[in-house]
């Protein structure tokens, strides 16, 4: 069976509601993307050397990035001469279904935060500048306090100016806790007294915030380090997730963003922000090919309740099929 | 890897087509398709790529190798030097006004760093220009982002002009405009909320801010390392309002920068500004030579001497040369290099600036900042007299000042060692005055204290 088909099946037994925040959210990215697609398979009869560059174009485009693009054009040559297919639109199929198999045969995900039985969660927030950690942090909260978790936020992104205040306004709008610290104080002492007021406060999740870091900054990925270690020596195990913020307009820079940060703390996912703009976010296949770490959330807009579970069949329906 | 630098996958290429002395289709075709590569994956735009190879190969074709490179190398100088004109060309100066202020606007996608950059150019105008500046935030939307801006301008005691968040956009500008006229300052520089270039409702804010106060430049920012799409959110916001600048920001990060040559081949902008760091210092005017040779991936060699250059106080550094050339350089006039070097930041990142010099681990930078520790810890150990005159510092007297500094004899070896190869190369140094000939192997042999 076609993945066109598989997904359109599959999608159709998913909440609609949700789809529809993704196919809504997604409808700039996917005016580009689907419609070359398309576009493409209507102008050839057949395909040809011709085809297969252009279709290397929209994937190069979408910032899925050179060499994976490269080996799923490959992949796809290879299987249209091997099954003599030669309908434009089947060769397109076939393009998205590798993008999904080699994304989905990495294993399986959980989207939704995993409690632990006891105590606190903690999630560590981190990312490089301006992808909008503090505003995924926020609707996070929202998402879990309207799951009747109790949440506390913790402010340890003490460095750039007027951080601290956006954290403390999005906690007093949300109506849960937070704990901050004295200006240009130690992030790491922060993020200790947070697990330490959660832990005392019985507190069901705590969210971490960090500073905007440079992942080629080995002093600010060493402060980012002592977070994390600081925070297991109140609570153990902690954190239990660390989620990478990661922007959808970036390009082939987000592979090497999410290798430092994997090497600096226990990466357990990403959220991908800023996907209502026109950018494909291709990146999180290169990120996913490479690394293997998957989307958990990706953020759909401005609301409060635009962060959805990544789900790769919602994400390439948006991106590829839904009209 | 896949990152792998331009220089590296051309010296394997180069073994082809060593010693032929023109420029063809054939033998250029496989360096072409690694330039092509080189680009792509520096987030050059997939037609402004294919354009500008095409546009290398018309002028490369026939073009004879100087004597003094390879083939190869001369692909890359013409890449280069195309590069480098496409990426420079345009006006990048701010035109301030005489008699009245000069009006600036910021603006750009969420989380580019407007805000902060903002607070640079203020500094950089009125520490490099002396002029007065005025802060103006405009950004009414992200919470906290007027309080972000106020406290930027403590920072660099620059007045900031701010309404709270009750005020439409339009309002503020129009008073902060006022406000500038009245108060005789030389600049305005307006900060904006961050907004999607498809979001109508807010591109037409812009505009009706651009349209009521009429600002000399409006400038985008870009952050070096956004992907294909940055073209399209260039594009939208050049044709709503006519941009007259970009700023590139972040480009202290590793990201090579490619949109900064889609964006200037595809809409003719100019780039007039990078950010280069966290500090409000960390703003430079445009060096399309640089920008070059990083969207190649060959290291940044200018950036490096000037970095170093600008931390040194040239005065002292002229000095130092001075009884380098002499040959009196002490132990004393080591340790005060070492340090000013370390003031530089660290080690890792000057490496990082370093072509050729990626395959250093984190490990055996980390053992280069130390070393510097060592030396210094030794250094603080030794009598003047000894510092003068190392060749003093025979074994009683090792084994006083290993004691004192708490490291070992072979610590003190290898400091001398390292003083004695300075000395060696100031003697080269001093061959090279007299015969205006660079003697071989010069330069920062690699693990020396540069």
């Amino acid at each position: 069976m076609g993945l066109f088909k598989f997904l359109k099946e599959k999608i159709a037994k998913k909440n609609v509601k949700e789809t529809e925040t993704y196919v809504s959210g997604m409808s700039k990215s996917r005016e580009n993307f689907a419609n070359k697609l398309d576009e493409l398979s209507k102008r050839y009869k057949e395909v040809n050397q011709d085809y297969f560059e252009q279709l290397e174009e929209i994937l190069i485009e979408a910032d899925v990035g050179v060499s994976l693009t490269l080996r799923i054009i490959e992949e796809v040559i290879d299987e249209s001469e091997n099954s003599n297919i030669k309908d434009p639109k089947e060769i397109n199929e076939l393009v998205v279904d590798k993008m999904f198999v080699g994304y989905a045969e990495k294993g399986d995900i959980v989207n939704e935060i995993q409690f632990v039985n006891d105590g606190p969660t903690v999630l560590l927030v981190a990312g490089v500048n301006g992808v909008g950690k503090t505003t995924s942090i926020a609707k996070l909260a929202y998402r879990y306090l309207n799951k009747g978790k109790k949440v506390m936020l913790c402010a340890a992104d003490t460095f750039r100016a007027g951080a601290v205040e956006q954290l403390t306004i999005w906690s007093e709008r949300l109506k849960c806790p937070i704990v901050v610290g004295k200006p240009e104080s130690d992030p790491a002492s922060v993020a200790y007294e947070g697990a330490k007021q959660a832990k005392l406060q019985g507190i069901d999740l705590l969210i971490v915030d960090t500073a905007g870091r440079l992942q080629n900054k080995t002093n600010l990925m060493n402060e980012l380090a002592k977070i994390s270690r600081v925070i297991s020596k109140e609570i153990p195990d902690a954190p239990h997730e660390a989620f990478l913020v990661i922007d959808a307009t970036t390009g082939q820079n987000g592979v090497l963003q999410a290798k430092q940060f994997l090497d600096c703390i226990k990466l357990t996912g990403i959220v991908i922000t800023k996907m209502d703009g026109t950018s494909k976010g291709g990146i999180i296949l290169a990120i996913r090919d490479e690394l293997g770490i998957p989307v958990r959330f990706i953020g759909l807009g401005e609301k409060m309740d635009d962060l959805e579970e990544f789900d790769l069949d919602k994400y390439l329906y948006g991106l590829c099929l839904a009209k | 890897m896949a990152f792998e630098s331009l220089s590296e996958k051309f010296q394997r290429i180069l073994k082809k087509v060593r010693g032929q002395s023109r420029l063809t289709e054939a033998n250029m075709d496989e360096m072409l398709k690694e330039v092509r590569i080189a680009l792509l994956e520096a987030d050059v735009n997939f037609k402004v790529v294919k354009e500008f190879v095409e546009q290398v190969k018309q002028k490369a074709i026939g073009a004879e190798v100087y004597t003094k490179l390879n083939p190869s190398q001369m692909v890359v100088k013409i890449v280069h030097d195309e590069l480098t004109e496409l990426l420079g060309s345009g006006e990048s100066e701010i035109k301030y006004e005489k008699n009245k202020p000069t009006i600036i606007m910021l603006v750009g996608l969420q989380g580019t760093g407007k805000t902060t950059s903002a607070g640079k150019l203020a500094n950089l105008m009125k520490k490099k220009l002396g002029k007065k500046v005025l802060l103006a935030a405009g950004d009414v939307y992200r919470p906290a982002a007027i309080d972000q801006l106020e406290q930027i301008g403590k920072q660099i005691d620059v007045p900031v002009f701010s309404m709270g968040t009750n005020v439409s956009p339009v309002e503020i500008a129009k008073k902060a405009k006022d406000k500038a006229y009245n108060d005789h300052f030389d600049v305005l520089i307006l900060d904006t909320a961050g907004r999607l270039q498809i979001d109508e409702l807010l591109m037409k804010e812009l505009q009706d801010i651009n349209a009521s106060i009429n600002p000399n430049e409006i400038l985008l920012l870009v952050d070096a390392m956004s992907g294909q799409d940055a073209i399209n959110v260039a594009k939208a916001f050049n044709s709503s309002l006519n941009l007259t600048g970009i700023i590139m920001s972040k480009l202290d990060g590793d990201a090579r920068g490619g949109s900064a040559l889609s964006i200037k081949h595809l809409t003719g902008v100019p780039i007039k500004f990078a950010g280069t760091g966290e500090k409000l210092t960390d703003l430079d005017v445009f060096h399309p030579d640089r920008m070059a040779d990083r969207i190649l991936g060959m290291g940044d060699v200018v950036t490096l001497v000037e970095k170093v250059q600008e931390e040194i106080d040239e005065k002292e550094a002229r000095k130092d040369a001075e009884l380098m050339m002499q040959g009196k350089f002490t132990l004393d006039d080591l340790l005060k290099q070492m340090k000013r070097i370390q003031k530089l930041g660290s080690l890792g990142g000057l490496l990082k600036l370093i072509p050729g010099m990626p395959k250093i681990t984190d490990e055996q930078k980390e053992a280069g900042e130390k070393e510097m520790k060592n030396f210094e810890a030794i250094i603080n150990s030794m009598t003047p007299y000894e510092r003068e005159n190392p060749e003093v510092l025979k074994n009683s007297r090792k084994v006083r000042i290993a004691k004192g500094s708490g490291k070992t004899n072979a610590d003190i070896n290898r400091l001398l060692k390292r003083y004695e190869s300075m000395l060696e190369m100031m003697k080269k140094m001093q061959q090279y005055k007299k015969t205006g000939r660079m003697p071989p192997g010069m330069g920062f042999p690699p693990g020396s204290m540069m």
